[in-house]
Formats: structure tokens, C-alpha cells, sequence
């Protein structure tokens, strides 16, 4: 089998559209046209019927009801309206807010901009396999606390967090929960009710669907969340979201859903060795290379490794056929590399010299073998030009070294 | 971040990669750069006692296309020249002739402070042998 150039293998940051989704899609944009929210012709009930349909396909994925599913743009939309709505609607109760430092920028930032706004929030570390520790969630809950938001697998690293242990500490302190669940839902089995989720935020771009679409589950019994909206309008989404339904796109998102319901065990299952046949041939060809987060609680089609003594854009550059990402940042003033690896407590070099892998539903033995030939002999001549791995080879111990710096 | 074909040309096929005896007196080496910052350069200049003039120049980099470009055009252009010839080199020279983007100039930057450093290196070593040879019984300085 010939292998197709460039290599996608960063599933992570989007996925293609299906092209049973597509097909499902492109009558929505054309003969189908019409606007969920008119109630009163065919062309109306006809959308507002295929948006329906989507509701239940994507509440059967996460063992939601059809009427706890809120479409929204996507899962930055999702997190936001999670975390402000509740903030807004429960701002009586209380002003403190638990979340993670790992967490993804669409809730870390909507948590600063609540700082700013008088609440509190409370950021809990995370140990180096990447996972929280549930006793520094349980002290860090006081009676002023409103939400926990821990996301449900992390997109730099895989790492899943213990969300049922959480939604359960959440539940007993009369707590509510939210997670951002963008990676997990779709690749690995999840369920609200099991998990003791009260929201969740999905996106369909990252399983199959398209861009530009995304949902937020609220819980409608035990307890019933209350959310203010963000966006004022026509009172669309029982009032929490406001807009015109983008209804080719929730059509393609409720397919991508039922496929992935489908295929997830198969699947999962699939990547998982795909993944670990990549990390095995990594690990045959080259010696100090370590993988960030557990390998234990992750997502079975991530990899995330550290190639020591190689900074991570020229490992890109070298691998330039392949599309994956890297925790470095060298490009942008700050220098700054992946908070999430940061976090972690890897030091600073081996967050740049990072690479995330993205395994999804058309990667293949051969790209996988491909990829990581490519990358030995890419590590092996960076290395041979390396003066970090010429010191380390010396003996010298690079963490107490003196670097002259500016 | 699209790179220009010179600087993918010297991160394909570098030139004079590699070390020298740090020992040796006639060696002068720079190491520059911190791996937090995600950039370390060694540049290493040997100089011909005789006549001032860098035979020989190698170097070693941690760092991104642009940091691998920087200090391997650095030892090109090492080569022939004198010592002060070669502390005249500016990193602005490394940045037109690689066409760096701005974001990419602090890799010039530290060529230029590896070119320096090791000339220090070696001058400070031909300071510490020419002591030696008036004051033969004098004790070592500390290097």
C-alpha cells in the first residue's frame, strides 16, 4: 500500500467529516433550507423534525435525555455558557469556582474573566501523571462553592480525569459539575447519569462532524441546572441559547454521533493498538524518550512524548509530510512552551521537545510505521548535533548546569 | 512558519557540525543559550597561533531551524578570518542573509554572542599560557 503525503495524525486539534455525514448534511443547505424556528410552514417543521432527530442521537451517546441537549457553536461556546450561566444564576449561593491548571483555554480564560468580575477560583495542580488529587478537590470546596469544572480528557496529553470520583464528591457537597468532555465523547464510553455529570460540553468536529457546531448537556433532573444565558435573542434552546439553529450542521453532528456510538468499541480498540505499535517502534529506535501523562488513565488514540535533548520546532521541520503538533512555541515572543506539559513539572526542555500524536479513524500500520522511521532517523542526526546530548553523554548533569541566559 | 530556502538548506545539510578538544589552547568554545529558553549554541573557533587566522570552526545546536541555520552559516563565515575579523561579524549579517523574521532575530542574536564567547574562550587561554611561560613557577590560574 502506498502511503498518501501529508500524513494527518493530529486528530487531536480537528477530524474530517465523515462522508456518511456529509451525505446526510447537504440536503439541510439546499431543498431543506428551512428555519427550525418556524412554526407555522413545512419547510419550518421539516428542519425543526431533523433537529430533533440529531437532539436524540446525540443524547443516546452520553445517556442523556433528547431536552438536556443544548446546541451551541461549538465547545468554546459550550464552556463559556457553562461556567458564566452558572455563575450568573447561582451568583446567591456563592462565588467560588474549582478548576484544574491543565484545563483548556476556554475555561481557564472564561475563569479569569469571572476573577475579574469578583468570584473566586480555585486551580488545582495536578500530580505528574497529569490527574488531580481528589482530597485537594474535596478541602479546596467551601459553602461559597457554586461549580467544579474538571475536564473529562485532556487534548494536549490524553490524560482522563476521575470524573465519576469527582461527579460523586460534587453530588455528596450539593455541588454542581461541569466538564468539557470535547476529547472524550465519541472516542471512549460516557455517560452522564453514570459519571454524575450535571453539564457537559461536545463539539462535532472533533468526532466526524463538522465545524462549527457544538453542544452543551445540561442535567434537567437531580437537580435541575439553571443557566443564565450568554446570548440574548430569539429565546431559541429553552431560552440558554439564543440564534438560529445551524441545522446542516446539528443534522451532521447527530449522524457523527450515531456512528460514533456505533463504532467507539471497535474503534477505540483499533487505535489503541495502532498507538501502541507506534509508541513501541519510537521506544525500539530511540533511548531517552519519555511520554508525558499517564499511561494508564488516557485516551487511547493520544501520544504524547518528549525527545529529549531536541528542541521541538526543528523535530517538526524534520517530519515536515507529517501533521502533528508540538508543546513548543518557539515562534511567538514569550518562548513560552505548553502550560499543560509545564504542569506537569517536566522541565522546561523537555516541554519543548515535545510532540502530540493524534490517532483517528483512517490512520494506518503504515502511516504509524512510517511516521516513526521518519522520526528516528529525524532524533538521531538532531541529537548528533546537539551540544545537550554531547554533555549528557559526558556525564554532565544538565539540570545543575549554569546557562549563561540574557 | 514558512522558512526561507536558506535556512532550510543549512538545517537539511549543516555544515561543520561537530566538537573539538575543549582542552586544547589553541581551541576557543561558546556555549550559549539555556535549554528553558529553547535555544543552547556551542560554536568552538581554532585558531592558528601563527598566524591569528580561524582554521577551523565547528558547532553544535539545541534549537529550531532558524537557531541550526544561524550557527552553521556562523562557522562558514569563521573560517579565513582573524580573530578581530571575525568579532566584527553582527547578527543583522546572520538575519539578511537567512531572511529571519523578526520572531526568529534572537537566534542571530545568539550566533553572534557563540562568536564572541568563544573568542573570549581562546583569548583567555592564550592569556593564561603566555602568563605561564613569564611566571613558570607560578601556581595555575583557575579556568
Amino acid at each position: 500500500m502506498t502511503i498518501k503525503l501529508p500524513i494527518y495524525m493530529d486528530y487531536h486539534a480537528t477530524t474530517p467529516v465523515d462522508p456518511r455525514v456529509l451525505e446526510v448534511m447537504v440536503p439541510y443547505f439546499t431543498t431543506h433550507f428551512g428555519n427550525a424556528a418556524s412554526r407555522n410552514h413545512p419547510f419550518g417543521w421539516e428542519a425543526e423534525e431533523a433537529v430533533e432527530k440529531a437532539r436524540k442521537q446525540i443524547a443516546d451517546l452520553i445517556g442523556a435525555n433528547a431536552k438536556e441537549i443544548v446546541f451551541t457553536s461549538g465547545a468554546t461556546e459550550s464552556d463559556n455558557l457553562a461556567i458564566k450561566g452558572v455563575a450568573e444564576m447561582y451568583r446567591e449561593k456563592g462565588n467560588h469556582i474549582i478548576t484544574c491548571v491543565t484545563e483548556h483555554k476556554a475555561v481557564i480564560d472564561t475563569c479569569k474573566r469571572l476573577e475579574k468580575d469578583g468570584y473566586r477560583v480555585t486551580y488545582l495542580s495536578v500530580q505528574k501523571d497529569g490527574l488531580i488529587r481528589l482530597d485537594e478537590l474535596r478541602n479546596a470546596i467551601t459553602d461559597k462553592t457554586i461549580l467544579i469544572t474538571i475536564m473529562t480528557a485532556n487534548n494536549e496529553i490524553g490524560v482522563m480525569q476521575p470524573i465519576a470520583q469527582i461527579g460523586a464528591i460534587a453530588k455528596e457537597k450539593g455541588v454542581l459539575f461541569h466538564t468539557d468532555a470535547v476529547q472524550a465523547v465519541g472516542k471512549v464510553p460516557f455517560n452522564v447519569n453514570d459519571l454524575k455529570v450535571d453539564m457537559a460540553s461536545i463539539s462535532a468536529h472533533k468526532m466526524y462532524g463538522p465545524k462549527g457546531v457544538g453542544a452543551l448537556y445540561v442535567r434537567r433532573r437531580n437537580p435541575r441546572v439553571l443557566l443564565a444565558p450568554i446570548i440574548d435573542g430569539g429565546g431559541h434552546e429553552r431560552g440558554m441559547r439564543s440564534g438560529t439553529l445551524n441545522v446542516p450542521g446539528i443534522v451532521g453532528f447527530g449522524k457523527a454521533a450515531e456512528l460514533c456510538k456505533q463504532e467507539m468499541a471497535v474503534e477505540g480498540e483499533r487505535l489503541r493498538k495502532l498507538r501502541d505499535r507506534l509508541d513501541d517502534r519510537l521506544h525500539k529506535g530511540l533511548d531517552e524518550i519519555y511520554i508525558n501523562g499517564s499511561t494508564e488513565h488516557r485516551l487511547p488514540h493520544n501520544l504524547n512524548i518528549s525527545f529529549a535533548y531536541v528542541e521541538g520546532e526543528s523535530l517538526l521541520m524534520g517530519i515536515n509530510d507529517v501533521a502533528v503538533s508540538s508543546g513548543s512555541a518557539c515562534t511567538s515572543a514569550s518562548l513560552e512552551p505548553s502550560y499543560v506539559l509545564k504542569a506537569l513539572g517536566a522541565g522546561d526542555d523537555l516541554a519543548h521537545s515535545s510532540i502530540r500524536f493524534g490517532l483517528g479513524r483512517w490512520s494506518t500500520d503504515e502511516e504509524v510505521d512510517y511516521v516513526a522511521d521518519k522520526l528516528i532517523n529525524v532524533v538521531t542526526r538532531l541529537r548528533e548535533m546537539s551540544p545537550l546530548y554531547e554533555l549528557a553523554k559526558e556525564g554532565v548533569d544538565l539540570s545543575t548546569m549554569q546557562w549563561q541566559t540574557d | 512558519m514558512a522558512y526561507s530556502s536558506k535556512v532550510i538548506d543549512h538545517y537539511e545539510n549543516p555544515r561543520n557540525v561537530g566538537s573539538m578538544p575543549k582542552t586544547d589552547p589553541n581551541v576557543g568554545t561558546g556555549l550559549v543559550g539555556a535549554p528553558e529558553c529553547g535555544d543552547v549554541m556551542k560554536l568552538q573557533v581554532k585558531v592558528n597561533p601563527e598566524t591569528g587566522v580561524i582554521d577551523d570552526a565547528k558547532f553544535k545546536t539545541f534549537g529550531c531551524g532558524s537557531a541550526i541555520a544561524s550557527s552553521s552559516l556562523a562557522t562558514e563565515w569563521l573560517k579565513g578570518k582573524t580573530v578581530d575579523e571575525a568579532l566584527a561579524i553582527k547578527n543583522t549579517d546572520i538575519v539578511t542573509e537567512l531572511s529571519l523574521p523578526p520572531v526568529k532575530i534572537h537566534c542571530s542574536v545568539l550566533a553572534e554572542d557563540a562568536i564572541k564567547a568563544a573568542i573570549t574562550d581562546y583569548k583567555k587561554k592564550q592569556q593564561a599560557t603566555a602568563g605561564k611561560s613569564v611566571e613558570e613557577r607560578a601556581p595555575q590560574p583557575t579556568v
